[in-house]
């Protein structure tokens, strides 16, 4: 993979996503005395960034202690915020490890409707297939039309292979089975990809419950990875996914989407003070390639638009 | 973490009250809390500027300074504005003023539900009106876009374009509204890719759809869910497009929806629909006061009594009433009211809905009251006789053992039951007392026995 295009992408993709946050910056800070007015603006800047009116308060409060009253210039304002702002994210930027001896390496992903699951799941798998594992993908979404055949063309475009049964077919019979598979032909990854559902459906949240106690009666310890998929345009409700998927599937890391887009993704800020939940990586565009590890100063630089949101040296 | 926006403004709102006139002081105070408020639901802070602007406007006025309530009127001044932003009360109809095929294009971010809506419209539009409809999908870009908007249509019932690969979505376009007029159909909906509203040369793509077709309706579909990014992507759609109506979707989650506020506010275009499950006749007409309720968590009453009436037998749901009035409501009842609630679906997405009760909602949360309980419950009341059922009193010690054993539970558990009803039944009279309007104006609150709020309880 090319580090210039790679670093590349992303930045593109989150600095247009912050290009209205720097903006504002630029014109609050600049040559300007840290007082009320002026925090009290960044605070909303924080904000219209979806990191929540809390977290926003608290990352004020720690500049209000130590900077008050300074005369500062933009760019010594965004490096703050941003080593601030990375303080809060380093914990949480954890990749998602394979573990090659298990064959397979179980991950089921969840998550509400059209956040981008299917997709994320034949990125990760061409980002497997790519470095040398063989990944097998699951189509357990057998409620929205047409999400098996989604699945499939990621399929043929990753040569991965898809397990799929007919419309309707029971999700937790199916991951079963595909279990079996997996063990068999000692596949290093199964991807599952499970239909979309809003926290709030006990039904619905119950049916996936069931499809991970039916694949422990294969093997207990599965799935190895459970993960939330989370579209960076949510809003302050994604603390409400989180905890409930958290409490009833046990959600092990978050991957977060549609960061090309113009929504800022401040969200996972909150949700990493709340949480700490690891944020394995992020999605900026609909191509296979456009999955990233979750670096956290590149994404705090590019939250407040930092210049050098290219840590190219360091990683 | 957030305390919900009902919880803030309730809080806000109890300090007002007791107090006599309105200062300048205590609006700037009350306002605070309700920006705050706003903002934690999802209202795009430009909007929240406008909006709690309006409200001091208000406020300050004569209306509250003379009132005899002034934490009452500030309410209503909010509620009212709310609703006034939100497009003001009732709903806007589709425009349907065109020369058949007419033109429906659906627009918005990758996953917002354009297509899923487009499949709901088509159902509305061949059952309700009887018309003929073709669903088009120029999606070329999602793998199985086009043939997910083509078992869509075998759903609903209606006509959906023949996929032809390799075309472009302006080919498509031009397809669809050929084949809509050679074969006679009253609308073709248009179903596009999902874009990024920073992404120009889609954005490019979608107004040469536009000047293709000329919609009588471009309609944005948005996720309910969405936060501040609301103002930016209504806006970049708005700006490229001209939007004719919003479509809300996901309003079965139980987020506040501060979007549509946000949303209506940056475009000036009407809410138009409500996407609200997965079911293909999930959409419904927007109520501005509805969606005011729940973003101000003062409670979707109407929304309650519909899901409710869907799902709870009305004989039964009669006969309670008629017993409720009498003060007649005994153990019997109680259980089949606990088993219509199982029914509706989680208890704290009903509570949701109610008023008055957004802390009260925390606190059960918080005692992690669920189904289980419900169930507990329904199993010591079905351990009971008749006898006992009706007239609970005659439950003493021994009784109460048998029942516990019976029941698989204990007899604190039996207690902490009979107690539960001893509240519910005050809470009838009290109901009776208050009326239908009583209930409307005070909430649940109204109801609730002292020291209600304590956890472990369901009501």
């Amino acid at each position: 993979m090319a580090l210039g295009g790679f670093f590349g992408r992303l930045k593109q993709g989150l600095s247009r996503s912050t290009q209205k946050f720097s903006d504002g910056l630029t014109t609050v800070f600049k040559k300007r005395r840290l007082d009320d007015a002026a925090l009290h603006e960044l605070e909303e800047l924080l904000i219209s960034a979806d990191l929540g009116t809390a977290v926003a308060a608290r990352v004020i409060d720690n500049f209000r202690r130590t900077r008050f009253g300074a005369e500062v210039t933009d760019e010594e304002i965004r490096t703050q915020l941003s080593t601030e702002i990375a303080k809060i994210l380093d914990p949480v930027a954890q990749p998602l490890v394979i573990d090659r001896t298990l064959k397979p390496h179980v991950v089921l992903v969840v998550g509400v409707n059209g956040n981008g699951k299917t997709t994320t799941i034949g990125k990760l798998a061409q980002t497997y297939v790519e470095s040398g594992l063989r990944p097998m993908m699951v189509a357990a979404d057998t409620f929205r039309a047409a999400a098996v055949e989604q699945l499939q063309i990621w399929g043929e475009r990753t040569r991965a292979p898809v397990i799929a049964g007919p419309p309707g077919t029971d999700a937790a019979g199916l991951a079963f089975d595909a279990l079996a598979r997996a063990r068999t032909e000692a596949a290093d990854v199964l991807l599952i990809d499970t239909a979309g559902r809003l926290h709030n459906k006990s039904v619905l949240m119950e049916e996936l419950r069931k499809i991970i106690r039916v694949m422990q009666k294969q093997d207990p310890a599965v799935p190895h990875s459970v993960l939330l998929v989370l579209d960076a345009t949510t809003g302050q409700n994604a603390i409400q996914q989180v905890r409930v998927f958290k409490e009833m599937v046990a959600v092990t890391g978050l991957v977060v989407t549609k960061l090309d887009g113009s929504a800022r993704g401040g969200i996972v800020v909150a949700l990493a003070e709340e949480f700490g939940l690891p944020v394995h990586a992020v999605g900026v565009g609909e191509q296979a390639g456009d999955l990233r590890p979750f670096n956290a100063l590149d994404y705090a630089r590019g939250l407040v638009g930092a210049d050098g949101g290219t840590p190219a040296a360091g990683d | 973490m957030f305390e919900s926006l009902s919880a803030k403004l309730s809080g806000t709102f109890d300090r007002l009250r007791g107090r006599g006139a309105l200062t300048e002081a205590d609006v700037t105070e009350a306002l605070r809390e309700v920006r705050l408020a706003l903002l934690d639901a999802d209202v795009a802070l430009p909007v929240v500027r406008d909006f709690t602007a309006k409200v001091r406007e208000r406020a300050l006025g004569t209306e509250v300074l003379d009132s005899v309530s002034p934490g009452q009127q500030v309410v209503k001044i909010v509620h009212d504005v709310m609703i006034e932003q939100l497009g003001g009360a009732g709903a806007v109809p589709l425009n349907l003023q065109a020369a058949a095929p007419i033109p429906f294009l659906m627009v918005g971010l990758q996953g917002s539900g354009k297509t899923t809506t487009a499949g709901k419209l088509a159902l509305r539009f061949r059952e309700r009106l009887r018309r003929r409809v073709l669903l088009a999908s120029l999606d070329t870009q999602r793998p199985a876009a086009q043939l997910q908007l083509a078992q869509l249509a075998v759903q609903a019932g209606v006509s959906s374009l023949p996929i032809v690969a390799g075309q472009t979505p302006v080919e498509i376009a031009r397809r669809a509204m050929d084949t809509g007029r050679r074969e006679g159909f009253d609308i073709v909906i248009l179903d596009t890719a999902g874009r990024l509203s920073i992404n120009e040369a889609l954005m490019e793509e979608v107004r040469a759809i536009r000047a293709e077709t000329s919609p009588v309706e471009t309609l944005l579909v948005v996720d309910a869910m969405t936060g501040q990014d609301a103002v930016n992507t209504a806006k970049a759609f708005n700006d490229a497009l001209g939007v004719t109506g919003i479509v809300l979707t996901r309003m079965d989650g139980d987020m506040r929806g501060g979007a549509a506020l946000s949303m209506r506010s940056v475009t000036g275009a009407p809410i138009k629909l409500t996407g609200s499950g997965e079911k293909i006749d999930a959409l419904e007409d927007f109520h501005p006061e509805r969606v005011a309720g729940r973003i101000l968590g003062m409670g979707d009453i109407v929304g309650l009594v519909e899901k409710a009436s869907e799902t709870i037998d009305e004989a039964e749901a009669e006969k309670l009433a008629r017993k409720m009035a009498k003060g007649a409501f005994d153990l019997e009842d109680y259980a089949s009211q606990l088993k219509q609630i199982t029914k509706m679906g989680s208890l704290s997405s009903i509570l949701g809905m109610l008023p008055g009760i957004g802390k009260m909602k925390q606190q059960i949360e918080d005692a992690n009251l669920d189904k289980t309980m419900i169930r507990r419950q329904v199993a010591i009341i079905g351990s009971m006789t008749p006898k006992e059922r009706r007239a609970p009193d005659i439950i003493k010690a021994s009784r109460k053992k048998r029942i516990a054993s019976g029941s698989g539970t204990s007899v604190q558990e039996v207690n902490k039951l009979l107690k539960t009803y001893d509240d519910m039944a005050t809470m009838m009279k009290r109901m009776n007392k208050l009326g239908q309007k009583g209930l409307m104006r005070h909430g649940l609150g109204a109801l609730m026995p002292k020291g209600m709020g304590r956890p472990g309880r369901p009501f």
